[in-house]
């Protein structure tokens, strides 16, 4: 027993969980609103696209890559699955496969950039960014798109008895996530490029196709959490996900993976996405203005990434 | 005479590690005093605490007489005490006569006057060097060995009195590393003491007057040159007999297992040779002689620009290292933290890197046999710490390479090419990995063995192939060989 503690104690996600907990306690007692089923539940909606997002770029920052592109990609994807629907009188079930397939496209492309044409992640996903926002906009020409059939906004709005289902399905992917990761052979090649991509490369590892890969994931989990969020809304706008590239950057970041690639996990990128919406739903509960509210998540994540950069230079 | 610097009864504890137990020696001026010893023994501690690096928990170190304490190495730097690390603290990004003025730059009121420090440094280079260097080059265009001499020099130019040089011939070529002894003798001559650390007990006995060895953080003791030989050092190092330090066992090699005909690619030329079963090809040449760009070729490492590689007779195209892996082929490479091993990453996983598919149930690792993997090579390679979990980035060289080899040994190759493996280990585990290349070809493996130490490749090749300039000079039987034979053969003399 006091094996597992220690055990549980030196995990890399320990240090954050404390963390999280400190906050919850502090919220639970200066707060009367925090502490409820609902107020629990909604926070975990809250969360839970960035959350989806958060696992795809777990996956690119262990390779030490990156991806801005993935509110671009989220806002294309939500815009086709509306016009589809709406416009082309698709089935839900199409349009939402067609939308989730320009997220792979989105993703692929990123992936082919970065391996065949050799440019830096940050200058091809950036690049990805304004595409993706850009045809948003035109194929929406600007407006938002609604309204939908129930059959499609309840993956937003619905509820399993207390359990909203976009909690869900950030769960199911989040498991899945974390197996792929930790157990299966293209996870620990993914955690090997991160680690020294030459290396890799002369164990025989194709590193250009996990690149591909990881990329492309990300790409389709950026359009999913787009497809929850559009149905959650009810709404399709070709403005949705502005900004969430850096939300999610820093949740995985929070989560403890390292920005110099080769370390990080999906629980982590989980707990630091919970933290992020523990607290701006508790700043809200708090009154605090939602100006002060920038700050204080901006100088969490510096802290966050210099308790890593600490960590790092103890080990060398 | 009276020594220049002292060390007395030194202590030093690090959590777990009690690094330094009462380590005393003398320095002389115009001396070169070698400090040897296994990795871990402890040199590079006594050098960081005379370099004012850390500070010693007990005993006192004495500078021209005096007992001094330096809080910062910026301290003992200013008193005359100079370190030329071994990886090189240089600035690549600025020209060489920045890099010798550091810190002293020619000024002309707030202005660093440029015409004169160029100026400055070229004629100091020259006469103090003999090199030729354009002193307004960034110094990261200079091959390691000049951004070494300019280290060097901006110790020379900031008059230092005592310079400590850390395993400075290890990234350098036989020519180069000559210049560097003249540079030595020179200081040595104008009364500089020296502090010598190296892994290559040749070198010592052509450059040093006096060896000090150290084993576990203790002084073992000190003697002069004339009175040791290569065997009674190793014997103080590792504080056993060592009956033998080339491990190579006679039997007669099998048939033809890789053959290259005509193989062209960067950095060399049109490069045909065979190697049998259980034999051990020694390639000998000077460093950038193409031996490293040649193997990392036939390795699929590097695109190739023409010609054939034979595997067993069959003809085989290696596009990509998985390739040349999934032909039975395994390189440990020159460089072992930059593509020999993922340092983040424990012994276990390093291990299993290329045996994934091997051990693997559907899309899944099972971690039952990668633990097996792991236990097997920490038992075989004895690799210490004996801890799976352990990263790579904690263990000594040796240790580091032996996870290399382990790994490529557990994919049973037919053929293993080896690129400097015993570069920058420490004798024991030198002769460990000679033993391991011996126990190999005895079983059949078919050994390729890039390496600059030319009694290595003497003792332990059956056949050593030169290379010179990206050409295959020869390839001589190693009974007939000779260090003057292959030298000559790697200038191209002949």
């Amino acid at each position: 027993m006091v094996e597992l503690w220690k055990k549980l104690f030196k995990a890399r996600e320990a240090g954050i969980f404390l963390i999280l907990i400190a906050i919850v306690v502090f919220l639970g007692v200066t707060t009367r609103e925090f502490l409820t089923v609902e107020n629990i539940f909604t926070v975990i909606l809250n969360v839970s696209f960035i959350a989806i997002m958060s696992f795809g770029m777990t996956m690119v920052i262990i390779t030490s890559g990156i991806d801005l592109s993935v509110g671009s990609i989220l806002g294309a994807a939500s815009v086709v699955m509306g016009l589809l629907m709406d416009e082309k009188g698709l089935s839900p079930f199409l349009s939402v496969v067609i939308g989730l397939a320009v997220g792979v496209g989105f993703g692929l492309a990123n992936g082919l950039l970065i391996t065949k044409a050799r440019l830096a992640p940050f200058i091809s996903t950036l690049g990805m960014l304004s595409v993706g926002r850009g045809l948003a906009y035109v194929m929406s020409g600007g407006w938002p798109i609604s309204p939908f059939p129930e059959s499609f906004t309840v993956h937003g709005q619905g509820m399993v008895g207390p359990v909203p289902v976009p909690v869900i399905y950030m769960a199911v992917i989040g498991v899945i996530a974390h197996i792929f990761l930790k157990y299966t052979v293209t996870g620990r090649r993914i955690y090997a490029i991160g680690g020294n991509m030459e290396a890799s490369k002369l164990v025989g590892i194709k590193t250009d196709r996990i690149l591909i890969l990881v990329y492309t994931i990300n790409g389709f989990l950026a359009a999913f959490a787009g497809f929850l969020l559009t149905a959650w809304l009810g709404v399709a706008q070709p403005n949705a996900g502005q900004g969430y590239e850096l939300d999610v950057i820093a949740a995985t970041v929070i989560g403890g993976t390292s920005l110099s690639g080769g370390e990080g996990t999906i629980l982590g990128a989980f707990l630091g996405a919970v933290i992020m919406g523990v607290l701006r739903n508790g700043m809200i509960l708090l009154g605090v203005s939602s100006f002060w509210q920038q700050v204080v998540i901006g100088i969490v994540i510096i802290i966050a990434i210099a308790i890593d950069q600490i960590r790092r230079a103890k080990e060398r | 005479m009276k020594p220049i610097l002292e060390v007395k009864s030194i202590h030093k504890r690090f959590p777990g590690v009690h690094a330094l137990k009462g380590v005393s020696m003398e320095f002389y001026p115009g001396e070169v005093h070698a400090i040897v010893g296994e990795n871990g023994a402890g040199k590079s501690t006594l050098m960081k605490i005379i370099a004012g690096v850390y500070q010693p928990d007990e005993g006192e170190i004495i500078y021209e007489g005096r007992v001094v304490r330096w809080n910062h190495p910026s301290e003992a730097i200013n008193a005359g005490i100079v370190t030329v690390f071994q990886e090189l603290s240089v600035m690549d990004n600025l020209s060489v006569a920045e890099n010798i003025f550091m810190g002293d730059e020619e000024k002309r009121g707030i202005f660093i006057d440029y015409k004169k420090m160029y100026r400055e440094a070229e004629k100091f280079m020259k006469e103090e060097f003999g090199i030729e260097i354009d002193p307004e080059e960034k110094l990261g265009k200079y091959s390691i060995a000049i951004q070494q001499m300019v280290e060097i020099a901006r110790a020379v130019y900031k008059k230092a009195k005592v310079l400590i040089l850390d395993e400075p011939t290890s990234s350098l070529t036989q020519k180069e590393t000559e210049k560097l002894f003249e540079v030595v003798k020179s200081l040595k001559e104008k009364g500089v003491a020296i502090i010598f650390i190296s892994h290559r007990l040749e070198e010592i006995f052509e450059i040093c007057d006096k060896v000090s060895v150290l084993r576990d953080g203790e002084y073992i003791g000190t003697d002069s040159i004339e009175n040791l030989t290569k065997e009674k050092i190793v014997e103080m190092m590792v504080g056993r007999k060592l009956e033998k330090f080339y491990i190579k066992e006679a039997h007669e090699p099998g048939e033809v297992v890789l053959e290259v005909k005509n193989l062209s690619g960067e950095g060399f030329e049109n490069v045909s040779f065979s190697l049998r079963r259980g034999e051990i090809l020694g390639f000998a040449g000077l460093v950038g002689a193409g031996r490293t760009e040649l193997m990392e070729t036939i390795f699929g490492f590097r695109p190739k620009r023409g010609g054939e590689i034979y595997i067993e007779g069959k003809r085989v195209e290696i596009n990509h290292p998985l390739d040349a892996i999934e032909q039975g082929i395994g390189l440990v490479p020159e460089d072992r933290k930059k593509l020999g091993l993922i340092l983040i990453m424990s012994i276990m996983h390093n291990v299993s890197l290329p045996s994934l598919d091997r051990i693997k149930k559907g899309p899944f690792i099972s971690f039952k046999r990668e633990k097996e993997l792991a236990n097997w090579a920490i038992k075989t390679f004895d690799i210490r710490p004996a801890y799976p979990d352990r990263k790579v980035l904690y263990l000594s060289g040796g240790n580091q390479q032996k996870v290399v080899l382990a790994k490529w040994l557990a994919l049973k190759p037919k053929v293993l090419i080896l690129d400097e493996p015993t570069r920058g280990i420490d004798v024991g585990a030198k002769a460990e990995i000679y033993r391991i290349m011996s126990q190999l070809a005895k079983e059949g493996v078919g050994v390729i063995m890039i390496s600059s130490e030319l009694p290595e490749v003497l003792q332990m090749s059956d056949r050593i192939a030169v290379m010179s300039f990206g050409k295959l000079a020869g390839i001589i039987d190693a009974k007939e060989a000779s260090q003057e034979k292959v030298m000559k053969l790697a200038a191209g003399l002949e």
